[in-house]
């Protein structure tokens, strides 16, 4: 009796095992198989509307009827918004990152910043996009390049910061004492930090552009909407989550069409990025003393 | 400091005193000074945006009572009535299909990432969440109206309505046009799936390898190891990337915009449409100019918004803190 109710127990466990090693693996495939079809409908419906003037055209004035042009606007004005936020953001994080790391380190100081960064991470980026618009609003602004580079610059600045946080964490701690019993100030400690931490700072930077050159609403209240290219910083912008979204909107199939081919080069752009933040940390992360 | 190395200096021997000291010094006190000020300028800029809402959402408070903004059912901005409960209810119930749906695969998936995959296998496995994470929102959107739709609008919606959905007249709907909640939750799962699996295999990984072989020697199953290892050291970890999971699907906009159908009611069925908080912010931002009160009113919608996020987020730190006594910096 004792023995048969040992081997039900047995049993037992190794079902409940098998049960949940099918379940995870059931899970992984059900996000394949979506990622999969994800990928499979935006490059065939893509495929079919790119074409060449898609790429190297401005939209002529019946884009929006079916009528000639590409999108070039959207993509020079999604690279503007995405490369000036990330510099602000980057202006900001660095240093704030490095002084968690050296002046501040442990202090309570520090721990709410790590808190407001998690916060400003979770934050809608409609929120930035409309609290930006209403300070333009109040100096009697319009909507411009300006504008859209700050409203990003908030969406970007918390993933900036929390990666390169985690990047520099990564850093030994006898590298650090043996640089400080060298003498240095806490400055020169954080030189030390940046340049060790070099590589995962250009990954944070690829990461946080491909964010930015993929959110669509921190953009839609405060950089506009124009057919042309931008010429200054206080002009309006167009960018590409926008193009797709408008064009998606028109009862036009030619233009919804478009819509696709947009959705695809958007894809294309984000996945080249990610592919260089991937080699950033594999290929120039050799030299790094870990 | 200072007056003690000028009478070092000048007793001892100057050569021992490299003249860069002062220069040293000094750049170490403006960094000081000019880091310290990057690192409280997050904070300011959090405290700004939380203030800017307030000041802008505070006029409409004054004219509205709270509850008959939170509650009231009759969204007519141009007779000026800004009851918002339609979308509150809009946004939660598309929050909450999201996470049922996301959180229980995202989960799996991690702890078989961490405690089940070779390092080979993981290496064909990561970029499947590498690449969901980096996709843009709207993309997702585009991929929902094209796939999810048709698939709740012909697939999903029928067999509901012929089976569970006999019990429960929620989830029957024989006419759905297939831009739902249902569908929004679905889209927004998928952009949340990557996060939270993400998370919680980075966290599984650093919980200690003498944990796990303490319990594998005492026979464990893996699966009965990676119970301990998921729920009981990186419990805090997996917290955090639910919190941070539903954060995003709490805000999105585009993605949910484009599948949800937006119609400002409060859904009798899940198979019926719907409307989020982000979604009338975005929707709306061209003729709110034109209604006075209507700007307020989406300021509200925004400020809603936010406080969710930070009750949310300051609320899992307080817990994490100062409950489970884990410190939610180092």
């Amino acid at each position: 009796m004792k023995r048969n109710t040992r081997r039900h127990h047995y049993a037992r466990r190794r079902y409940v095992e098998r049960l949940m090693i099918g379940l995870m693996r059931g899970a992984l495939g059900l996000a394949a198989l979506a990622l999969a079809s994800l990928l499979l409908v935006i490059l065939v419906r893509g495929v079919n509307a790119l074409s060449w003037a898609m790429l190297t055209e401005t939209p002529a004035a019946d884009f929006y009827l079916g009528g000639g042009g590409g999108i070039l606007n959207a993509i020079v004005g999604s690279l503007a918004l995405a490369l000036g936020a990330i510099l602000c953001a980057s202006l900001i994080a660095v240093p704030g990152v490095l002084y968690m790391h050296t002046y501040g380190k442990g202090t309570r100081h520090v721990a709410i910043v790590r808190l407001t960064l998690d916060v400003l991470w979770g934050m809608p980026s409609i929120v930035f996009g409309a609290t930006i618009l209403t300070v333009l609003l109040w100096l009697g602004l319009r909507t411009s390049l300006l504008a859209g580079i700050l409203a990003l610059t908030l969406v970007v600045l918390p993933i900036l910061a929390r990666t390169f946080d985690e990047v520099v964490r990564m850093v030994p701690t006898d590298l650090t004492q043996a640089t400080l019993a060298l003498g240095t100030t806490r400055l020169e400690l954080a030189r030390m930090l940046l340049r060790q931490s070099m590589p995962g700072l250009m990954a944070a930077l690829f990461l946080a552009f491909e964010r930015a050159i993929g959110d669509g609403a921190a953009v839609l209240f405060t950089a506009g909407y124009t057919n042309t290219l931008p010429r200054s910083l206080l002009d309006p912008v167009a960018s590409l989550p926008l193009a797709i979204f408008f064009q998606l909107g028109t009862p036009f199939p030619a233009v919804q069409d478009r819509a696709y081919a947009a959705a695809l080069i958007l894809t294309v752009l984000v996945l080249v990025f990610g592919m260089f933040g991937y080699l950033a940390l594999h290929k120039l992360g050799r030299h790094v003393i870990r | 400091m200072s007056l003690l190395h000028e009478s070092v200096q000048r007793s001892v021997r100057p050569a021992l005193v490299p003249r860069r000291w002062h220069w040293r010094t000094w750049q170490d006190r403006v960094g000081h000074w000019a880091m310290a000020s990057l690192a409280w300028a997050i904070i300011g800029l959090l405290v700004a945006i939380t203030g800017v809402l307030v000041l802008r959402a505070g006029g409409l408070l004054q004219v509205y009572p709270l509850s008959a903004i939170v509650f009231g059912v009759q969204w007519q901005p141009l007779r000026g009535t800004f009851g918002m409960a339609p979308f509150f209810v809009g946004t939660l119930l598309v929050t909450a299909v999201a996470m049922l749906l996301a959180v229980p695969l995202a989960i799996l998936s991690g702890i078989y990432l961490a405690e089940y995959t070779r390092p080979r296998t993981r290496l064909l496995l990561k970029p499947l969440t590498d690449l969901l994470a980096g996709m843009p929102p709207v993309v997702y959107g585009v991929w929902g109206v094209l796939v999810i739709v048709p698939l709740v609008r012909d697939v999903i919606a029928p067999i509901s309505t012929g089976t569970i959905g006999m019990l429960v007249p929620f989830l029957s709907n024989p006419r759905s046009s297939g831009y739902s909640v249902m569908a929004a939750g679905l889209v927004l799962s998928l952009m949340i799936f990557p996060i939270i699996t993400a998370i919680t295999e980075e966290v599984l990984r650093a919980v200690p390898r003498e944990l796990r072989e303490a319990a594998f020697a005492l026979g464990a199953t893996r699966w009965e190891v990676s119970q301990i290892t998921a729920f009981r050291a990186g419990l805090p970890g997996i917290i955090a990337a639910v919190v941070l999971g539903f954060s995003r699907a709490f805000g999105e906009t585009l993605a949910v915009l484009m599948v949800v159908g937006n119609i400002p009611r409060i859904p009798p069925t899940l198979f019926d449409g719907s409307y989020t908080l982000s979604g009338l912010i975005a929707n709306n931002y061209g003729e709110m100019m034109s209604v006075p009160l209507y700007e307020r009113a989406l300021m509200t919608a925004a400020l809603a918004l936010l406080a969710v996020v930070i009750s949310f987020n300051v609320g899992t730190w307080l817990f994490l803190t100062r409950r489970l006594q884990i410190g939610g910096s180092q």
